[in-house]
């Protein structure tokens, strides 16, 4: 069974799965605020990676953006669907848009992180 | 510049229409509503209109109003005919090599005023009015040359695409729609649209046919509602300055601060055409930064403004190091998805051995390399006539 949903204040969101994994991906906030979406670039299958660092970067048509990992890791699996079909990062940023699977070095990592509300919290304010 | 950002007569307006407001200039400004992709095409399909009421407006007006903006101006005034707009820079000649671009700027010789008065009005870039305006008042005559400022008391709204001038004529009384329809590329009228007094223009910064309206501040919001309804069932959407910022860059348009800064060689990035270096009879015209200028035509510039189209969607952006054959041999000055043309564009200055259309170059883009090409400006002409 999956876990709750816990997000980073750069609004990646990060979400235990059975077996041990994390997945990883960023905000429904995010997508819009970013809109216009063009470029995405994931890490390779094995990439180690540490919370608060790129993972990857994501590029409207005003900006580039860093998505940084939620927890530090290794990466085990990658969307490689996502780039050529970002908008499904509008349609279902918790679902099909996930963006990679990181086997956390440290679980206990993700208590440290935002739940739902909080974040929503965040967002509004 | 103060801390709070300065707020059109349309910024309340903007922010209860899903604008995305942000600083811009030391203006609270809409960077979209809905998507900068989405504005740019139904600029281009249909029509946008734009809020661009932080670009300083000025009125100069006297007896001598046009003698001293020749004295002043890289572009001949003296010349210009009523209902005639013109592209200049604003010069000085301090600096290390006599020449300081200020701003670029839009001269418009309006009706004289009934005694015989020449009025002009000078539109400059919001982030330079200050010191344009500081600049012109040091050179005020003791008489005969008004200056006044009115940005706080006017707005205005740019409509560009192929159904902008309809949109707004729809708007005006027949004689005036006649005028506006019937106006010519650079060229300025007065109009009523909506009942309320416009000073109209067609001219933009997006590479469409379209228009300028400056009007009362205190009916800006009514011109505006009129425009978007007149236009709205036929695409015409609000646009931000994120879409205004795509269109101009597919249009090979320089801005200020990016193609164009204080030191720039205006013959090195194609503004040539805003520098007339002798009067419309010949001899020499007076103005400051000549001398320095007459040396910049003769020389060969080093570095001269081309057109990249990216091999990837993935933009090139301003301050991307352009390199060839190992070494850098230029730096990007604006680079975006080109929606309209759906892949990366940007506008580059690079030694001018690498500057020849057709060229291979490779743009640092977060230090990773993108093949990218040289390619004439400006990207991207619209179809059908030239008005």
């Amino acid at each position: 069974m999956a876990g709750e949903m816990k997000f980073a204040k750069s609004h990646e969101w990060v979400r235990p799965e059975p077996g041990g994994l994390a997945t990883v991906g960023i905000s429904k906030y995010a997508v819009e605020a970013l809109t216009d979406l063009v470029f995405m670039q994931l890490p390779p299958v094995g990439t180690r990676v540490k919370a608060g660092e790129s993972l990857g970067e994501i590029e409207s048509v005003k900006a580039v953006s860093d998505v940084y990992a939620p927890v530090s890791g290794e990466v085990v699996e990658v969307n490689e669907a996502l780039p050529g079909h970002l908008d499904t990062l509008g349609r279902d940023p918790y679902g099909a848009g996930w963006m990679v699977r990181i086997k956390p070095d440290d679980p206990s990592e993700l208590a440290g992180l935002l739940d739902q509300s909080a974040y929503d919290a965040l967002v509004k304010s | 510049m103060s801390s709070t950002p300065l707020r059109t007569p349309l910024a309340s307006w903007h922010e209860s229409h899903g604008g995305r407001l942000v600083d811009f200039a030391g203006w609270s400004m809409p960077v979209q509503y809905s998507s900068i992709v989405d504005e740019h095409l139904a600029t281009r399909r249909a029509a946008g209109m734009f809020d661009v009421s932080h670009m300083g407006r000025l009125a100069i007006e006297g007896p001598a109003a046009r003698d001293w903006l020749e004295s002043l101006l890289t572009r001949r005034v003296a010349d210009i005919a009523v209902g005639q707009a013109r592209y200049t820079l604003v010069t000085t000649d301090t600096g290390p090599d006599g020449l300081t671009i200020l701003d670029d700027a839009l001269v418009t010789r309006e009706t004289d005023a009934p005694d015989g008065t020449p009025r002009l009005a000078m539109v400059v870039n919001a982030s330079n009015r200050d010191r344009v305006v500081a600049w012109l008042r040091s050179r005020l005559p003791a008489s005969g040359v008004s200056l006044v400022d009115r940005t706080a008391e006017t707005a205005m709204i740019a409509v560009q695409g192929p159904l902008a001038v309809a949109t707004v004529c729809v708007l005006c009384g027949d004689d005036d729609a006649g005028r506006i329809s019937g106006l010519g590329t650079y060229r300025a009228a007065r109009a009523f649209i909506v009942g309320q007094p416009a000073a109209v223009s067609r001219t933009g910064y997006t590479g469409e046919d379209g228009l300028e309206v400056v009007v009362p501040a205190t009916v800006a919001e009514d011109v505006w509602q009129a425009i978007l309804a007149a236009g709205g069932p036929r695409g015409l959407k609000p646009c931000g300055l994120g879409a205004r910022d795509t269109l101009r860059l597919e249009a090979g348009m320089p801005l200020y601060g990016h193609e164009l800064v204080a030191s720039s060689d205006p013959f090195a990035i194609g503004l040539g055409l805003a520098v007339n270096l002798d009067g419309a009879a010949g001899g020499p015209r007076q103005f400051p930064g000549r001398e320095a200028l007459v040396r910049l035509r003769a020389a060969a510039p080093q570095r001269v403004r081309v057109g990249l189209a990216c091999d990837s969607k993935r933009a090139a952006r301003e301050g991307s190091a352009v390199v060839a054959e190992g070494g850098p041999v230029g730096t990007v000055t604006s680079g975006s998805l080109a929606p309209s043309l759906d892949r990366a564009v940007a506008m580059a200055l690079v030694d001018r051995p690498f500057a020849a259309v057709g060229t291979r170059l490779t743009v640092m883009v977060r230090d990773v390399p993108q093949p990218a090409t040289v390619v004439p400006l400006p990207f991207y002409r619209r179809p059908g006539p030239r008005h």
